[in-house]
């Protein structure tokens, strides 16, 4: 798992790359978080489509980013899920609480 | 039915051992020509079992181990159980409801389950309360 964060205009990026389980969401959870609250952004944008695994820590990583988010008034966008990852997403109802951006 | 080919192991209730796991189930996986999808749901699924065991099963416990078998039928069926000895699950049924968790604040969202159904063929879930639960997943292989 590669994690890289990118802050453009108000908006923090989250490109992820690789395989999302427990193990290293738990890592991506406090990175994330961190510059969160260091920048305060309006918004959000998670970018998966570097993605090649993701079980329901991924699902709970991106709910909790939804929280944080949401605690500061900002907002959360998920782009380029694709295969087992989107129907993950889909099944749990995540999109009714994050935007999915279509490309 | 026949087992054509079989794995057992042993790991520690480590996070780490997530990802050999799920690795190790598509590796006995591929040896029937599976097709990408295929190889996707089983490791979701095993990556789900495995880390119910780690997180929930042996909460603040040391050395608490997991045990899997994974057993390829004749049939091109795959067989998978992860077995742990941890606390185990009073109420089966309603822990596999769609978002129903004990770990909230952990980030976890109770869907574990609603995969692993979703994505294998059968999933069956055994449980002791304090003697640990077993969860037997079949997923058949093939074009
Ligand atoms: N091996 C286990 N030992 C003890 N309890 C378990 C085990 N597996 C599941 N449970 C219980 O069943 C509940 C539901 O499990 P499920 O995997 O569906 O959701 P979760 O693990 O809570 O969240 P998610 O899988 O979405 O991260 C858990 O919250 C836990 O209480
Ligand atoms: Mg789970």
């Amino acid at each position: 798992m590669n994690l890289k964060l990118l802050e453009e205009e108000n908006v923090l990026h989250a490109v992820i790359t690789g395989e999302i389980d427990h193990h290293n969401a738990v890592v991506l959870r406090e990175k994330v978080d961190r510059q969160i609250a260091a920048m305060r952004p309006a918004g959000l944008v998670i970018d998966l489509s570097g993605v090649t695994f993701m079980d329901s820590s991924g699902l709970g990583f991106v709910m909790g980013r939804y929280r944080s988010m949401a605690g500061i008034g900002g907002q959360v966008t998920v782009k380029g899920a694709t295969g087992r990852v989107e129907t993950i997403l889909q099944m749990s109802g995540a999109y009714r609480y994050v935007k999915l951006l279509d490309e | 039915m026949k087992t054509v080919n079989f794995v057992r192991m042993t790991l520690p209730a480590k996070s780490v051992n997530e990802a050999y796991a799920r690795v190790a189930a598509a590796a006995l996986a591929s040896q029937v020509d599976p097709t990408i999808e295929q190889m996707a749901d089983i490791k979701t699924a095993v990556s789900e079992a495995v880390t119910n065991a780690i997180v929930h099963a042996y909460r603040g416990q040391e050395g608490g181990l997991v045990y899997i078998t994974m057993r390829l039928m004749e049939d091109g069926s795959f067989i998978v159980s992860v077995r742990d000895r941890g606390c185990g699950i009073g109420d089966v049924r309603q822990a596999r409801e769609p978002c129903f968790t004990t770990a909230p604040s952990e980030e976890r969202s109770g869907m574990g389950f609603s995969i692993m159904e979703a994505f294998m063929d059968k999933l069956q879930v055994r449980s002791a309360p304090g003697r640990g639960t077993t969860v037997t997943m079949t997923k058949r292989l093939g074009r």
